[in-house]
């Protein structure tokens, strides 16, 4: 589905309290535009918290349930089941960070894909802890820097997909809100399937990445056109899909439009786009060798 | 009456645990998010089969931990579904955080707790440190002293937490109480769908009437959901005598928030928690023929902490022998901390109030015991300041 075919109706109210120019505000307003009204969100701590409250104003149109920082997934879990048991017809969704998903939410949510429990998972990935102020998580990526890696990051950035479609989860996939037909066709998809379904999608912060209010969406385009963050789903674990062919841009200029890489030196940004070149050959390997039909097991 | 009560129930042999599952069968919860910990596994296993076998209509959902297990019992609860869970020591205290959670979220969650040491060092016996150590969450707690009143109290905990929405607890103790076989009469289906009707939230998350559950908050109010929540826990006092009372009615079986034996004459009463206070209504029937005027107060109820019991019961008994298998590390038994403060706070001196620690880690308090803390306590001029340990009797 394209952007345009869209609903037109809003779910993420505008006067919420995110940063001028915030990534993850406007992915939030397309999943929620893509998902629909029949949707219960749950949301961990995260600058998607803030928008979502104060209590008692609310900027999303949905029912909200803001959970303990580690259960996204194992709430959304329960609220499932829950629906299902009641016999209603509801999407359950996760609006997660990076934080709540790589790092603390990361046992409840392997839990969740491995029970292959209803939901659609959300990651607005800004590659660190931004709602407290621009900590490193394990998404944010080598040499970057953070108020906790001062010198930047000396450990590469935990690919939360491979994890993901490691699990065997009906459909991962990633997105970004600079391709909005993409985000949106890849929202519509998970939503006609079943199980454990989630989409990573890489949304720049404005402060913690050191760029403008009005830099997001050119250099998260950067990112995919870079092959840094390729746009891609999977399905089964086992099926994959690239969804966008990248331009092939040199890494420098993405990593260039931002102050958090500011540091970096010739190498440093020469061993960066060796491991681009080496993840886009894996992606494109994977592809290749993605025989198999992936059906379920099942007890006979 | 009688016989036609005993008519609607099935005397089995069972186990604690399994007393729990099948009170959680006949409270009809949708969901049953739970994890296994020795000494709860056979509750979850019990469950499982009696899915199988196809009595259980329940979803058991085997999630991949104990804090997983709380926080998909809060939502569904908010969801508008009743549920039920069970654990014990290391998965109580892993859930910890979201004990809190369930509080002050509002949602009536009921779970049994299977008193057993907290680590380290490990052990799987009882102690019921594991559970005082919540006191502070928000959660009711009821202590049971046998299987069956583990089976009646699962179920009236359900209908007093979805009274004032605040979840509850039933606690047992590892062993003595969760793998012990005895008679338990257990109601028909019929008889509890009376006492608990399906549950249906005034509010929940509902796309057709879309709210925010579990959002940031002022200070202001913050501190109003507190304060509501303590005007639910005083609603909480009164809706436990009822929900026993009313239960007594349907079954034969009444329960109080806490139950006197023998002790309106009692020169020295014993007062404990869970199946201790079992084996002391024994030890006092000893002592009576003894010619020890010994009487037992037994606290069924924790939180709310019934206070007003607690000064009515023991306000003119010259001694108290508190018994408790539990230690606050620094400061002594937990349950004489909350009888000593509620009679201090209600202005009443007359009491003294011995604090015996016994039992720790599982050892058992035998009935001689019992005897013999009652007669230290007989024999004491008054009270020391700190705890009286089982080696110095
Ligand atoms: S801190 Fe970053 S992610 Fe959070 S609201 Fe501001 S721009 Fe968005």
């Amino acid at each position: 589905m394209s952007i345009l075919a869209a609903p037109e109706t809003e779910l993420l109210s505008p006067g919420h309290a995110s940063c001028p120019g915030c990534a993850v505000a406007l992915a939030v307003r397309f999943v929620l535009k893509a998902l629909g009204p029949q949707t219960v969100v749950v949301i961990p701590p995260s600058c998607i918290a803030v928008m979502a409250g104060p209590l008692p104003l609310a900027s999303m149109r949905v029912p909200v349930f803001q959970t303990a920082f580690e259960t996204t997934a194992a709430a959304a879990s329960g609220l499932a089941r829950a629906f299902r048991a009641r016999g209603e017809e509801v999407i359950v969704a996760c609006l997660a960070g990076d934080g709540g998903t790589h790092d603390i939410g990361l046992q409840a949510l392997s839990g969740a894909a491995e029970r292959n429990e209803d939901f659609i998972y959300f990651c607005f990935d800004n590659e660190g802890y931004q709602n407290t102020g621009n900590q490193k998580s394990s998404a944010t990526p080598w040499g970057a820097r953070t108020t906790s890696t001062p010198r930047g990051k000396s450990t590469r950035k935990k690919d939360i997909v491979q994890i993901m479609a490691a699990h065997r989860i009906p459909y991962a996939a990633t997105a970004c809100p600079a391709y909005p037909d993409d985000l949106v066709a890849k929202v519509e998809r998970a939503k006609g399937l079943r199980g454990t379904r989630f989409i990573e999608l890489l949304c720049p912060c404005v402060p913690g990445w050191g760029i403008g209010d009005d830099a997001s969406l050119r250099v998260v385009r950067l990112a995919v056109e870079s092959k840094l963050f390729p746009l891609y789903e999977v399905e089964d674990g086992l099926r994959y899909r690239i969804t966008r062919e990248p331009a092939g841009l040199p890494v420098r200029e993405y990593l260039s439009a931002q102050s958090r890489y500011r540091h970096l030196t010739e190498e440093g940004v020469s061993q960066i786009q060796e491991a681009v070149d080496l993840e886009w050959a894996r992606l494109l390997d994977a592809g290749t060798h993605a025989g198999g039909v992936g059906a379920p097991l099942r007890l006979s | 009456m009688l016989t036609a009560v005993a008519e609607r129930h099935t005397r089995m042999l069972l186990t604690g645990d399994h007393a729990v599952a099948y009170a959680a069968l006949l409270a009809r919860p949708r969901l049953i998010p739970v994890y296994p910990i020795t000494p709860q596994t056979p509750v979850l296993e019990k469950l499982l089969e009696l899915q199988e076998r196809g009595a259980l209509a329940a979803d058991v959902m085997t999630v991949e931990s104990e804090h997983s297990a709380m926080a998909a019992c809060i939502a569904a609860s908010l969801a508008g579904a009743r549920v039920f869970t069970a654990t014990a020591s290391q998965g109580l205290a892993l859930m910890h955080e979201m004990l809190h959670y369930a509080a002050g979220g509002r949602a009536p969650v009921v779970m049994v707790n299977v008193n057993r040491t907290l680590a380290a060092p490990w052990g799987f016996w009882a102690d019921q440190t594991d559970s005082l150590a919540q006191r502070d969450t928000g959660w009711l707690q009821l202590y049971a002293e046998s299987a069956q009143e583990a089976l009646d109290s699962v179920l009236q905990a359900f209908r007093v937490a979805e009274a004032v929405l605040l979840p509850a607890m039933v606690v047992i103790e590892a062993m003595y109480v969760s793998h012990t076989l005895e008679p338990v009469d257990v109601p028909e289906g019929g008889l509890v769908d009376e006492f608990l009707p399906p549950y249906e939230p005034p509010v929940r998350l509902d796309p057709e009437a879309p709210r925010q559950f579990g959002g940031t908050v002022s200070p202001a109010q913050w501190r109003a959901n507190r304060l509501a929540m303590q005007a639910a826990m005083e609603l909480a006092l009164e809706a436990v005598e009822a929900a026993g009372r009313s239960y007594g009615e349907l079954t034969g079986r009444p329960y109080s928030r806490v139950e006197a034996y023998r002790a309106d004459d009692a020169e020295v009463v014993l007062l404990a928690a869970g199946g201790i206070a079992g084996t002391a209504r024994e030890a006092v029937d000893r002592l009576r023929r003894e010619g020890i005027a010994a009487g037992l107060v037994k606290l069924r109820l924790f939180r709310p902490f019934p206070a007003a019991d607690i000064v009515r019961l023991l306000g003119d008994v010259p001694k108290v022998a508190v018994i408790d298998r539990n230690c606050s590390v620094g400061s002594g038994g937990i349950i004489c901390q909350e009888v000593r403060a509620a009679l201090h706070a209600h202005g009443v001196s007359r009491p003294q109030v011995f604090a015996f620690i016994a039992g720790l880690g599982g050892v058992n308090v035998s009935r001689d015991r019992i005897v013999q803390i009652c007669r230290h306590a007989v024999k004491a001029q008054s009270p020391p300041p700190g705890s009286i340990l089982e080696e110095a009797l």
